[in-house]
C-alpha cells in the first residue's frame, strides 16, 4: 500500500500547490484577504503532506519494503541503519522529496514572518514560492516518482551506493538543498516587488538575512563536499572542478555578488535593474545546476533524451527565465538609478569591480562546463576541457577579488581622498608586501603562492587595524577592554560579521593556495615488512588482512607510520568491495595535522598478502580549508543576528 | 571624455581581458577525444589527447615493484601501445573499455598521464556473494595468518 498512499499524498500537493498559488495572486490582484487566507492553509497542507510523505518513504527504507522501487534501489538488507535514512537523499527521486520540504518549510516561514507586516509584498511572494513548489511536485509526479511500485518485489535490494555510505554524504545535500531553496525566498520577493511596482530597496531589506542564510548554507555545502571528496574519494583532492561540483559553484558565485551589490542600492539607490538580475540568475542557475547534474546530459549530449527529467526542469528554466525578465522589462522605467558613480576610486567602483569579477568568474565555470556539451551538438566533436582551463581564468579573477575583499570595506563612498586611501592602506600594503619578501627568503619561489599569500596578510592587516581604530575609539570614551570589543561587535554586527566571513575565505584561500605549492605524493609497491620513506615520513607494511562486513568485503592493509617526532601510527587504509559495484572503493586513511596531513591510499595488492602498492601523499595546509569553513560559519552567524539599530 | 565615457572604457578594457583570457584558457587546455585509428592517421607528437578503447587481450604488463604499466589500447581497426606510471585503476583489465589521456610520443607510443576505466552502463544484479572470484582463496589465506602484536618501532 506504501507508493500509492505515497503517490497519492504527492498528487494531492500538487494540486493544492496549484490551487493556492493561484487564490494567493487572484487574493492580491482582487484584494480578498479570504483568498490568501485559503493559500495559507493549502501551504500548511502541503507541508503536513510532505512531511508524511517523507516520513512514509523513511518508514518503507526502515522497513526494508521493497515493493518501492525507490527503496529496493538505494538499500539492502545489508546497509546500516542510519544509512537507511540518509539514502532518503541518496538518489534523484528522494532528493527532490527533500528539496520539496524545504521548499515548503520556507514557504511556512515566510508565512509566519511575513503574513501581516508585509502585507504588499507578501501575497504575490506567496503565490511565487507555491508555484515554484508546484514544480518540484510535478516532477515527483510525473518524472522522478519516489513511489513507484516495483513489481515483483525482489527478496533482497540493490543497496546504497557505497561512496554514499559516510557522514559528508548525510549533511552535505541536506546543507546544500537549504542554499539552494533558501535563494527562492529572495527570488520570491523580487518577483513580487516586480509584480506589484515597489522596486524600491524593501525587498532587498526584507530578504537581506535570507540572502546570508542561503549564501551560509551553500558555502556550507561547498565545503562538506570538498571534504567529503577528500576523505572518501581517494585521490587526495578537495576540488576537481568536475560538472557536479561546477553546478553548485555557479549560483555561489552569482550570490555572492547579489549579497554585495545589494549594498550598493542600500546606500545609494543604484543597481535596481543589476540586483534583480542576479537574484534571478542565481536562482535560475539552482534550478540549472540540477538539471546539469540530474539529467543524464553530462555523460553525452546523446544520454540526454533518455529521461524526462531534463526536458522538465529546461522548460521550467525557461519559463522562470523567460517570465521574469520579461517582468524586468514591463518595470523597466522603474528601475534607473536614483545615484550614480562619481569616481573610479570609490567603495562604489570596488564593489563594481567585484561584481564583474565574481560574474565573471560564474560565467568561465558555465562556458567551461557546457563548451564540450555544445562542441559535441554542434560539431560533433568530443572534447574536453579539464581543470587548466578553470585554473587558467579563475586564478587571476580570484587574486583580484582577494585584492578587493581588502580595498571594499574600508575605501569611502563617492570619491576616496588620498588621505582616506593612506589612512587605510598604506601599512597594509607594507605588511603584505613584507610577508612575501620573507616567504620568498623563506624559499617560496612562485609567483603566484607568494601574491596569494602577501595578498592574505594584505587583508588581514587591513581589517585587523580597522577593529584596532575602532576598538581605540570606544576606549577613549572610558569603556574597558572586552566590552569594548564586544559592544562593537553586537552594535556592528553587518559590518564585523562580514569581516569574519571574509577572515573565514582568506584562511580557505591560504589552504588552497598552500595544498596546491606544497603537497607532494608517491607511488610504491612494499613487500610485508619493507619500509617506505618519504618527505619526512618512513611507512613500514605490516600485514593485509581481510574481513566480510554487513554489506560488503573488506581488504585492509595495516601500515606503521612515524616522522622521526610522534610515536608511530598505526594507519589502515582499506578496499571494500561492494557486491552490487563493479568497482571496489578506497577507504582512505590519514593522519591530519594543522601543517601537513599524511594522507596513505591501499592501491594494488599481492592475493597472497605479500606484496601492496600504496599511493602516499603528504598534503600541506588542508585543513585550513576546513578551519576556514568554521570561522566562515561564525561570522555568517554574527551577520545574520537581528540589526540592533533597528531593534 | 566626460564620467560615463572613462567607466565604460574601463569597463570594455576590462571585459576584453577577460575575454582573451578565456580564449587563451580553451585554446591552451582543450583536449580532443579521438579513437586508436583516428590517432593513426594524424598523430601529432606532443599534444595532449584523450585516447579511448579497448584494451588488446594479451597486451597488459603490470610491473608492481617499477610501478610501469603498459597496454595497448585498440578500436578493432588500429592499436595504440600505451606507457603509464601507477597503479591501474580497479576496473581497468584486458577486454574492457579504458581512457587515457596523455600525449603522442614520436617514438612510437602514447605516454599516459591519467587512465580511466570505463564504467559499464548497464544495471548489474547483485551477486549473492561479496567477495569477487579469487579474493575467497585471500580471505582463507589472510585469516589464517596469525594476528601477531606489532614489534616496536
Amino acid at each position: 500500500m506504501t507508493p500509492e498512499i505515497g503517490y497519492a499524498m504527492t498528487a494531492v500537493s500538487l494540486g493544492l500547490a496549484l490551487y493556492g498559488s493561484g487564490a494567493a495572486a487572484l487574493g492580491a490582484r482582487a484584494v480578498r484577504p479570504g483568498l490568501i487566507q485559503s493559500a495559507q492553509r493549502a501551504a500548511l497542507a502541503i507541508f503536513v503532506l510532505i512531511t508524511l510523505s517523507m516520513g512514509l518513504l523513511v518508514y518503507a527504507f526502515l522497513t526494508f519494503d521493497f515493493s518501492v522501487k525507490y527503496v529496493a534501489n538505494n538499500t539492502n538488507l545489508g546497509t546500516p541503519f542510519y544509512y537507511r535514512i540518509t539514502a532518503l537523499w541518496g538518489a534523484l527521486e528522494g532528493s527532490i522529496v527533500l528539496w520539496s520540504w524545504m521548499l515548503a518549510l520556507y514557504t511556512l516561514i515566510v508565512i509566519v514572518r511575513y503574513r501581516t507586516r508585509r502585507p504588499e509584498f507578501y501575497p504575490w511572494t506567496l503565490s511565487v514560492m507555491l508555484g515554484i513548489l508546484a514544480f518540484f511536485l510535478l516532477v515527483m509526479t510525473l518524472p522522478a516518482p519516489p513511489f513507484q511500485r516495483l513489481s515483483p518485489v525482489p527478496p533482497d535490494g540493490r543497496g546504497l551506493n557505497p561512496l554514499l555510505e559516510d557522514t559528508g554524504m548525510i549533511t552535505h545535500p541536506v546543507a546544500l538543498y537549504l542554499g539552494f531553496t533558501g535563494f527562492t525566498v529572495p527570488f520570491a520577493f523580487a518577483m513580487a516587488a516586480l509584480i506589484t511596482g515597489r522596486t524600491g530597496d524593501e525587498w532587498i531589506t526584507i530578504t537581506r538575512r535570507w540572502t546570508i542564510v542561503a549564501w551560509y548554507f551553500l558555502s556550507l555545502g561547498l565545503l562538506i563536499g570538498g571534504w567529503w571528496s577528500y576523505h572518501v574519494l581517494g585521490w587526495g583532492g578537495y576540488w576537481s572542478w568536475d560538472p557536479v561540483e561546477n553546478a553548485a559553484f555557479m549560483p555561489w558565485l552569482t550570490g555572492t555578488a547579489f549579497l554585495h551589490s545589494v549594498m550598493i542600492q542600500e546606500r545609494r539607490r543604484m543597481l535596481k535593474l543589476w540586483n534583480l538580475t542576479l537574484i534571478i540568475l542565481t536562482f535560475g542557475l539552482t534550478l540549472f545546476g540540477t538539471f546539469l547534474t540530474r539529467s543524464g546530459i553530462l555523460s553525452s549530449v546523446h544520454s540526454f533524451t533518455q529521461g524526462a527529467i531534463g526536458a522538465f526542469f529546461l522548460a521550467f528554466i525557461a519559463l522562470v527565465l523567460l517570465t521574469a525578465f520579461g517582468l524586468v522589462a514591463i518595470r523597466g522605467d522603474r528601475l534607473r538609478a536614483q545615484g550614480e558613480l562619481d569616481s573610479m576610486v570609490s567603495r562604489e567602483s570596488a564593489f563594481l569591480l567585484n561584481n564583474l569579477f565574481l560574474v565573471a568568474a560564474a560565467f568561465t565555470v558555465f562556458f567551461g562546463t557546457v563548451f564540450p556539451l555544445l562542441s559535441e551538438a554542434v560539431r560533433g566533436v568530443k572534447v574536453s576541457v579539464g581543470a587548466p582551463f578553470f585554473n587558467l581564468v579563475n586564478i587571476p579573477l580570484f587574486l583580484s577579488l582577494l585584492f578587493l575583499m581588502g580595498i571594499g570595506p574600508l575605501i569611502a563612498w563617492r570619491r576616496a581622498s588620498l588621505e582616506n586611501l593612506k589612512r587605510n592602506f598604506l601599512w597594509p600594503i607594507g605588511v603584505g608586501i613584507a610577508a612575501a619578501a620573507i616567504l620568498r627568503l623563506l624559499g617560496v619561489a612562485s609567483g603566484l603562492t607568494l601574491l596569494a599569500m602577501g595578498l592574505a596578510v594584505f587583508v588581514t592587516v587591513i581589517m585587523a587595524l580597522d577593529f584596532y581604530r575602532a576598538t581605540r575609539a570606544r576606549l577613549r570614551t572610558g569603556e574597558r577592554l572586552l566590552p569594548a570589543m564586544g559592544g562593537l561587535l553586537h552594535r556592528q554586527n553587518r559590518r564585523y560579521g562580514g569581516f569574519v566571513v571574509h577572515l573565514g575565505i582568506l584562511v580557505i584561500a591560504l589552504g588552497v593556495a598552500g595544498s596546491q605549492a606544497w603537497s607532494v605524493q608517491t607511488e610504491a609497491t612494499l613487500n610485508a615488512g619493507e619500509t617506505l620513506e618519504f618527505s619526512g615520513y618512513r611507512v613500514r607494511f605490516d600485514r593485509l588482512s581481510a574481513s566480510e562486513e554487513s554489506n560488503h568485503f573488506k581488504v585492509t592493509g595495516t601500515f606503521t607510520v612515524s616522522n622521526g617526532q610522534a610515536r608511530p601510527a598505526v594507519m589502515q587504509p582499506a578496499k571494500k568491495f561492494y557486491p552490487q559495484e563493479q568497482t571496489p572503493i578506497a577507504y582512505v586513511d590519514y593522519l591530519m595535522g594543522l601543517r601537513e596531513d599524511f594522507y596513505l591510499v591501499l592501491g594494488d595488492f599481492a592475493r597472497d598478502g605479500s606484496q601492496a602498492t600504496i599511493k602516499v601523499q603528504v598534503n600541506r595546509m588542508v585543513t585550513w580549508i576546513w578551519i576556514g569553513g568554521l570561522v566562515l560559519t561564525l561570522g555568517a552567524a554574527l551577520a545574520i543576528l537581528p540589526d540592533p539599530k533597528k531593534a | 571624455m566626460n564620467r560615463k565615457g572613462k567607466f565604460l572604457a574601463g569597463g570594455g578594457v576590462i571585459v576584453a581581458a577577460l575575454a582573451y583570457m578565456m580564449y587563451a584558457g580553451v585554446s591552451q587546455s582543450l583536449v580532443y577525444f579521438v579513437t586508436p585509428s583516428e590517432l593513426q592517421a594524424r598523430p601529432v607528437a606532443g599534444k595532449a589527447y584523450r585516447l579511448g578503447g579497448m584494451v588488446a587481450a594479451g597486451s597488459l604488463k603490470w610491473e608492481p615493484r617499477s610501478l610501469e604499466l603498459s597496454f595497448a589500447l585498440s578500436d578493432g581497426r588500429a592499436t595504440i601501445p600505451v606507457r603509464h606510471k601507477g597503479t591501474p585503476p580497479d576496473l581497468f583489465a584486458e577486454g574492457r573499455g579504458a581512457v587515457v589521456e596523455g600525449t603522442w610520443r614520436g617514438d612510437g607510443y602514447f605516454q599516459a598521464s591519467l587512465i580511466m576505466a570505463k564504467h559499464s552502463e548497464e544495471y548489474k544484479a547483485p551477486h549473492g556473494d561479496a567477495a569477487p572470484a579469487g579474493y575467497k582463496e585471500l580471505l582463507k589465506t589472510l585469516q589464517g595468518q596469525p594476528k601477531s602484536p606489532l614489534p616496536g618501532y
